[in-house]
């Protein structure tokens, strides 16, 4: 099965790390990344740089920020084949945001058929 | 004789479906199908040689009858692989088929789905029983029970949560919530719906004969046991009776030898948990005259595992019990426990023993005001007027 492993961060203060920590915690980031399990994954800019769109009327309408303000804000994604969501939650676990104030909202992707070539 | 088979397999019988299956909702109604199949053909034709097999038979061919009619269920095809087999030509299987209801336990229990769902999960498929018992004892609308367990049962497939017993640097945590949930069954059973207190002592008789080794399991068993024993005497005329007021003819001398047998067994293994603590300050609560000083020890060991403030008023109680008051009050006047009324009607009581008579009025009168229970609320009063 799919999973999708959301981040979320705490939107305030981060927890002030040093040069040595930071590089530690990015070191996790990609260690998971290179998990053979691992189908994809992302880290998003900061919120600040978010826009969020909608659609009235035909019409485009943008917003600056995000959509909504939260304690918590999204931060990246991981992508995981996985066997069941005990897999799943242990993964979860291993995402440095998990202890660092932040929380991973593990969902199952659904299935759909592959695209078939023509 | 269906009846019976009902309460003692419909585990059995759903945990091996589920097993095939892998589908919670198919296996439920397969399983429904089977047994009225079962309350048709058993008065007519007498009961199979092996009820169970013959019951599990049954059901995966309705089950397998269903996915060839249903394209809904088109990806449960590959289980149509498995040959035909005729319901009553299965004696010979009838030993090899698993016992699969301690993974269905944990599937039941896991901790991704939320607490209430747990229970009524664990009752629906261990205890088989059905969706308005279940929400009768817990008092909401059977609609609002049917949609949480429905919800669960959803999620367990569609999240993917294990149909297995969980690999061993699991098993500790995901225990203790199959245990919690057993327990908290147990106590919705100990406030006055017996038939859970059975209910739930009867899934621990199974959990010990599955995980026989596990000492938890053993004491949690002989707690609910040493516990049980004593419900008769708990209420005289719909009133609480204390402890040490209680008519010891009425306990259940079988089932506190049954308890204190698994309290030995818990101890042989080396436990020391939470529930075998608990069983053991059961068992020693049975004795004339109660060792109280033993008990305060054993408290006290539990307050360290758990951290609980409800435990260091037990601690307080067997304390005082041990003839000093005074250091009982201590240990009650330093709880962060103010919205309890227990702490209260402790307090009053160890005050009223130290000849403190207005503090010990003003801390019934406390616990009083906290107490929504009117059995307990008239004992308060009572004791309130013998000051």
């Amino acid at each position: 099965m799919k999973y999708a492993l959301l981040i979320y961060e705490n939107a305030g203060s981060p927890p002030a790390l040093d040069d040595a920590e930071q590089r530690s915690v990015r070191a996790e980031y990609y260690a998971l990344r290179d998990e053979p399990t691992c189908v994809s994954g992302g880290q998003l800019q900061p919120v600040q740089t978010a826009t969020t769109v909608r659609v009235q009327d035909g019409r485009m309408l943008t917003t600056d920020g995000p959509f909504a303000e939260t304690k918590e804000v999204f931060g990246g994604y991981y992508i995981f084949e996985l066997g069941d969501l005990d897999a799943a939650l242990e993964m979860a676990a291993r995402i440095p945001a998990t202890r660092m104030g932040g929380s991973v909202e593990v969902r199952p992707l659904v299935e759909v058929p592959q695209r078939v070539e023509d | 004789m269906l009846e019976r088979v009902f309460r003692e397999e419909w585990g059995r019988v759903l945990a091996a479906l589920v097993g095939f299956l892998g589908d919670f909702e198919l296996a439920e109604e397969a399983a429904q199908d089977a047994f009225a199949t079962a309350a048709e053909r058993w008065p007519r034709d007498g009961e199979p040689a092996n009820p169970v097999a013959w019951l599990i038979a049954t059901a995966r061919n309705r089950a397998i009858d269903r996915i060839r009619r249903d394209r809904t269920l088109a990806a449960k095809a590959r289980l149509l692989d498995v040959p035909d087999r005729t319901e009553d030509g299965l004696t010979e299987m009838e030993d090899t088929i698993p016992d699969e209801r301690l993974e269905l336990l944990f599937t039941c229990c896991h901790p991704a789905l939320s607490l209430e769902a747990q229970v009524g999960l664990t009752l629906r498929a261990l205890g088989g029983l059905s969706n308005d018992e279940i929400a009768r004892a817990f008092i909401v609308a059977p609609e609002t029970m049917k949609r949480r367990l429905s919800r669960a049962r959803t999620k367990i497939k569609l999240a993917g949560i294990p149909f297995s017993v969980p690999p061993q640097h699991l098993l500790p945590d995901r225990l203790a919530t199959v245990l919690t949930v057993i327990y908290l069954i147990y106590n919705e059973g100990y406030g006055g719906r017996m038939e859970l207190a059975a209910e739930a002592i009867s899934l621990a008789r199974v959990l010990c004969d599955l995980m026989p080794d596990e000492p938890e399991v053993h004491g949690l068993l002989a707690l609910m046991r040493l516990l049980h024993a004593r419900a008769p005497a708990r209420f005289s005329a719909g009133e609480p009776v204390l402890l040490g007021d209680q008519d010891r003819a009425l306990w259940d001398g079988e089932l506190i030898a049954a308890g204190r047998a698994g309290l030995e067994r818990a101890l042989a293994l080396r436990g020391r948990g939470p529930y075998l603590l608990q069983a053991a300050i059961a068992s020693l609560q049975c004795e004339e005259p109660i060792d109280w000083p033993e008990i305060a020890a054993l408290y006290t060991e539990l307050a360290r595992l758990t951290n609980s403030p409800v435990v260091e008023l037990n601690r307080a109680v067997a304390v005082a019990e041990s003839g000093s008051p005074q250091a009982a009050l201590a240990i009650v006047e330093s709880l962060d426990l103010d919205d309890y009324p227990y702490t209260h009607s402790t307090r009053a009581e160890l005050l009223r023993r130290l000849g403190r008579v207005p503090e010990a009025a003003d801390a019934y009168r406390r616990a009083l005001a906290l107490t929504d229970r009117e059995p307990e609320a008239r004992f308060l009063r009572r004791q309130l007027a013998l000051l």
